[in-house]
């Protein structure tokens, strides 16, 4: 029974443990069912992929209802490789909580902190599944709502400020989106993404649809951070508890990101993009982000807005790769988004490891921490060289898919953009690896307890070294994203 | 505003008629304009002007916090629960057909069950929103950890 309900069991486990969660007096407890729930899940969505990746869909009606009048789950492997992303990131990251959370929030409050994470897990998960749009929408602002909380709950007074920065902005993006919606309700009568993509090239409505694609794309723009409306994800990124930059760093933009590549792969077509001038927009996009992300990020001078502001840049990437509108180009948006989330929760996780030791992000005072830190130190390194796209690790795979892409296309300034963003990146990762390892320690600090607390260091290490080995055997990712591009193909063209 | 005949004696009068209103909505809310959430709301108003008209203390009285908290959690539980009784008994997830002996009745039993889930939820979620904002702090315990972080 688990085998074909899955799917939902998926969104609804989350669903059920959040509330449970929420009422649990003390944090170890709700901790403990978080942690539960995500394994689960993990499980789940790699069962899901295992069945997916062969070929074949896996189509769930709620409620016994048909689309298109019912909401559909229709998994294909796009899907399935974004809930185990999530899925991944959110089991590691809850690992990460055990000694995260208690360091930064309120004892009362961390039951509810874990309601929200899971909340938020669960609309992510959700985003990535559904196969009705406006269940898009619902599940958006689920994760949206949750999130903001999650933000606000940061240390620092600021976290409130960037948390309701983020809410206003985020409210308007989602306003976008449903308006979007609306139009192409109105165009074409229906929400089921299969049955818009049929009607969307049926309908005579030409405007109601350009209309509804405009809205639709600045929505999830801004819920995606894409040049030029990301200017909410920095301060949000740096104010967070440690666990929640984390976790969205994996997974929140990466969702809206996904949202946009199936907008313009299967709902409207890549024939509508390209008539429209749309791919070019976000190639154009795409790459001004590449290097407005890394120029910014070189100027910060502390941790975690560099990361922030680096995956702006990485966020480019991915807008390149589906602005390419091939099968090549969206692969590498694939694999680039899978090996994003693990090279960026890496970094962040590290980076709080040195925030729990030393009490401080800023790059100044944590100059020759790293000697003093071997463990940390090893992660940033590897995840900072897979950011970059050194050969034999995660990046570099992503990196060379996009520019075998941008090759097959003779699009040789997006060759350009992809070198220059790469050697921007060796400049911000140098900066925190020169200041780290090779200047003297100004600052006295305890050292080297901290780095040994086994639920910080075990989700580290299991994605640095994810880095490595899946940079080494290419076959799991690039065949996931394979198996995702080649379902899709099936699906645009019925 | 407690020492105002006026609006005691009104708010008196009108508190139980919107309770009335409020599970009006919500019961017929299979068959006519309404449902769970603005049965909630409804129902949440009344004690809203309870709390305006007698004061926090005496609203914190009538259902205390952590009882509110309870509901919300509850109504989202008595949603998904439905859900996943559904599935249990070899539907999809809310399918409500096979809650019962014939689908009609598995339909009706499905979606006044989630209603009400929906509608212990809206209406303990607005009053505690209610509360939030009217700054009361909860407990003792509460307040002190409040100070501490500002």
């Amino acid at each position: 029974m688990v085998g074909q309900h899955s799917v939902i069991l998926m969104v609804v486990l989350p669903l059920l443990a959040a509330p449970v969660t929420a009422l649990l007096p003390g944090g170890r407890s709700s901790w403990a069912i978080v942690m539960t729930v995500m394994a689960l899940c993990l499980i789940m969505s790699l069962g899901i992929l295992g069945d997916v990746i062969s070929g074949s869909l896996i189509h769930y009606e709620l409620g016994g209802w048909a689309p298109p009048w019912g909401i559909a789950y229709e998994i294909d492997g796009l899907n399935a490789l974004m809930a185990v992303i999530i899925s991944i990131v959110g089991t590691l990251v809850a690992i990460y909580a055990w000694y995260s959370v208690p360091a930064d929030i309120p004892e009362n409050k961390q039951p509810l902190f874990y309601a929200a994470y899971l909340l938020c897990f669960l609309g992510l998960l959700g985003m990535s599944m559904t196969g009705d749009i406006f269940n898009v929408f619902v599940f958006l602002e689920i994760s949206s709502l949750a999130t903001y909380a999650l933000v606000g709950m940061g240390r620092n007074r600021q976290a409130l400020t960037a948390s309701f920065q983020y809410l206003i902005l985020g409210t308007i993006g989602a306003t976008f989106f449903l308006i979007g919606i609306g139009l192409a309700y109105a165009a074409t009568g229906s929400l089921n993404m299969a049955d818009l993509a049929i009607r969307l090239s049926e309908s005579t409505h030409v405007q109601t649809i350009h209309t509804a694609f405009g809205f639709i794309f600045i929505g999830m723009a801004l819920k995606a951070a894409v040049f030029p409306l990301h200017q909410w994800l920095p301060r949000a990124y740096t104010y967070a508890p440690i666990t929640v930059s984390a976790f969205l760093a994996g997974t929140s933009t990466k969702v809206a990101a996904y949202v946009i590549a199936r907008m313009v792969f299967t709902v409207f077509t890549p024939e509508y993009s390209r008539q429209t001038l749309f791919n070019e927009l976000l190639m154009v996009l795409g790459a001004i982000a590449v290097i407005h992300g890394a120029v910014r990020s070189i100027g910060q001078t502390s941790i975690k807005p560099l990361l922030a502001w680096s995956s702006l840049s990485q966020i480019g990437y991915f807008m390149i790769g589906i602005g390419l509108l091939s099968a090549t180009g969206l692969m590498a948006t694939m694999i680039h988004i899978f090996n994003h989330a693990l090279i960026k929760t890496t970094l962040f996780m590290a980076a709080g490891i040195l925030l729990y030791q030393t009490g401080s992000l800023r790059i100044a005072s944590l100059s020759g921490m790293g000697r003093h830190m071997p463990l940390t130190f090893a992660a940033i390194i590897i995840a900072g060289l897979s950011l970059i796209g050194v050969p034999g690790t995660v990046g570099f795979i992503s990196k060379w898919y996009l520019v075998l892409a941008a090759v097959e296309q003779q699009a040789w300034w997006i060759v350009a953009v992809l070198v220059l963003g790469s050697a921007m990146a060796i400049i911000y990762v140098w900066k925190l690896i020169e200041t780290l390892y090779f200047q003297p320690t100004t600052e006295p600090h305890d050292t080297g307890h901290i780095e040994r607390t086994p639920a910080l260091i075990i989700p580290t290490w299991t994605l640095a070294i994810a880095c490595i080995y899946l940079g080494l055997d290419t076959g799991i990712s690039v065949g996931a994203a394979e198996a995702a591009v080649n379902s899709l193909g099936l699906l645009s063209r019925p | 505003m407690k020492d105002n005949i006026i609006l005691r004696i009104v708010a008196k009068m009108l508190i139980p008629l919107i309770i009335l209103f409020a599970l009006y909505v919500q019961f017929h809310g299979d068959y006519s304009p309404g449902g769970g959430f603005q049965a909630g709301i409804i129902f949440s108003s009344a004690l809203i002007l309870y709390r305006l008209i007698f004061g926090l203390e005496a609203g914190d009285k009538a259902i205390p916090r952590p009882v509110l908290k309870l509901i919300a959690s509850l109504g989202v539980l008595l949603y998904t629960g439905t859900g996943v009784a559904a599935l249990f008994m070899g539907g999809e997830f809310l399918n409500y057909s096979v809650l019962a002996d014939t689908p009609v009745h598995g339909q009706h039993m499905g979606i006044i069950l989630v209603e009400l889930g929906v509608g212990f939820t809206v209406a303990a979620t607005m009053l505690l929103i209610f509360d939030s904002f009217a700054g009361r702090p909860l407990t003792t315990q509460d307040a002190g950890i409040e100070k501490q972080h500002d």
